[in-house]
């Protein structure tokens, strides 16, 4: 069996036992209308231009508080029955395991970020669905860098006690690259004047962003994980 | 030989600072600007420039120190032995205390020379970003528990990479030009001995702190395996 079939049986089965609990992707959406209705009250002005501003911040932060917190949860079923200890056992490359791991964690974020886009689309008056093609270009691939890194980091911390605060101690200041790229590239195609330009800049930055930390990571995973 | 060597460079150091500090506040000109061109512009820079030769000074500690931590951390994780994760987690130590002195003097300076403590400036954001990852790594050293050394060797590598793309990301800057065209290279003959002078004695004081710091990590180390091994024969409790 090839590396990307084994890595694609892995996604499927953790797909697979969220679709059968639809755990994180419901606490992950019902977490990020929260965070829409709260942003709401924040930023409640009378210029519409400045809530405009504040729209791609909004949904990249969004987008960082759920992609970690659904990364902890996520790796956390793999700790309760010591799972991971049997998928790391099981006759298929560890890459494979975190290919697999890091495809998942990437549909679980993209899921919510849907969700994130139409409410702020709808609550914050937000024009995001003028550039859709280029939006869902940047929302994906920030999505794949939250996934890739974040499931090296997160299967790294699996068996430390503090691991839910350490995750977010960790993945923020390595993505801060990836945040900022995500919200100028929005902010770019929010604008009065959409700089497409610009936009473009920023999803060529991320997707070698997204490169060089895939091969990264496929590079230090067996040697970070070890049982 | 190894007794002697902390005291001698930590003296080494300390007679090197005092003739630097000479050459910085008695031989160096007050001038206006270090390159003579007047690039450096502002209303106070006269006096307020000395600090120029402990800000870039220890800016190039900061870069050694993480650059030997990217290092060995990258060493430790391909060979296993610990002694490469002592001097990772004793040159982060060393780099989070000169990141801070960094970012302290470079406020002070912004203060007289923008009329601000900090400004979001492209060369300040990196430097704060890079600083905050050291310290995100000694957070996760200290509360990671048993697999902390891996956890924090992953979290270096990861952050050396990620350098590049910070400093892509944060663009052109206002901040005096570093590198070939900066003001290092292009310095006058006396400011330059009171540059390397300064150099030098941050350089003797680097390595003083790295190898007493080193010394510490691998007795605690030590002082772990021993009591794991105690535990295990069953002589601890």
């Amino acid at each position: 069996m090839s590396l990307l079939r084994q890595a694609g049986r892995v996604a499927w089965k953790d797909l697979r036992v969220e679709l059968r609990s639809k755990e994180i992707v419901m606490t992950m959406v019902f977490f990020a209308t929260l965070l829409v209705v709260i942003y709401s009250f924040a930023f409640r002005s009378s210029d519409p231009r400045a809530v405009r501003g504040a729209v791609p911040g909004m949904l990249w932060v969004a987008l960082a508080f759920t992609g970690t917190i659904a990364l902890g949860r996520a790796f956390d079923r793999e700790r309760e029955n010591d799972t991971m200890r049997a998928l790391l056992l099981s006759p298929v490359p560890r890459l494979a395991v975190f290919l697999g791991k890091a495809v998942a964690m990437t549909a679980l974020i993209l899921a919510v970020a849907v969700v994130c886009v139409l409410l702020l689309t709808v609550w914050m008056n937000a024009p995001l669905l003028e550039f859709p093609g280029e939006l869902a270009l940047v929302v994906t691939l920030g999505a794949v860098g939250i996934a890739l890194i974040g499931s090296v980091f997160a299967a790294t911390l699996l068996k430390v006690r503090s691991r839910d605060v350490l995750l977010p101690v960790i993945l923020y200041p390595l993505l801060m690259p990836l945040f900022v790229a995500g919200t100028k590239t929005t902010m770019a195609l929010l604008s009065e004047i959409p700089n497409l330009e610009l936009a473009w800049f920023w999803i060529r930055f991320l997707g070698i962003y997204d490169a060089v930390f895939l091969v990264l990571s496929l590079w230090t995973f067996e040697s970070l994980v070890i049982e | 030989m190894k007794r002697l060597a902390v005291p001698v460079l930590a003296a080494l150091s300390a007679i090197t600072l005092a003739v630097a500090i000479h050459y910085i506040f008695i031989r160096a000109p007050l001038q206006y600007s270090l390159t003579g061109e007047g690039r450096l512009n502002g209303s106070s820079l006269f006096f307020n420039q000395k600090i120029f030769y402990f800000h870039v000074a220890q800016a190039f500690m900061l870069f050694a120190a993480v650059g030997v931590a990217g290092v060995t951390s990258a060493l430790f994780l391909w060979k296993r032995d610990p002694k490469w994760d002592d001097i990772a987690a004793a040159s982060v130590d060393v780099a989070v205390l000169f990141g801070a002195v960094v970012l302290v003097t470079g406020s002070i300076w912004a203060k007289a020379a923008w009329d601000v403590w900090w400004n979001w400036e492209p060369r300040l954001t990196m430097s704060l970003l890079l600083w905050l990852i050291l310290v995100g790594y000694s957070l996760v050293r200290k509360f990671a528990g048993p697999s902390a050394d891996r956890v924090a060797a992953g979290m270096a590598i990861f952050g050396m990479v990620g350098v590049p793309f910070i400093y892509k990301m944060v663009g052109e800057d206002s901040h005096p030009p570093s590198g070939a065209q900066g003001v290092v290279l292009n310095l006058g003959t006396e400011y330059k001995l009171a540059f390397l002078l300064s150099v030098i004695a941050f350089l003797l004081w680097f390595l003083t702190l790295t190898i007493l710091r080193v010394q510490g990590t691998r007795a605690e180390r030590e002082a772990r395996e021993l009591r794991e091994r105690g535990l295990d024969l069953g002589v601890l409790q």
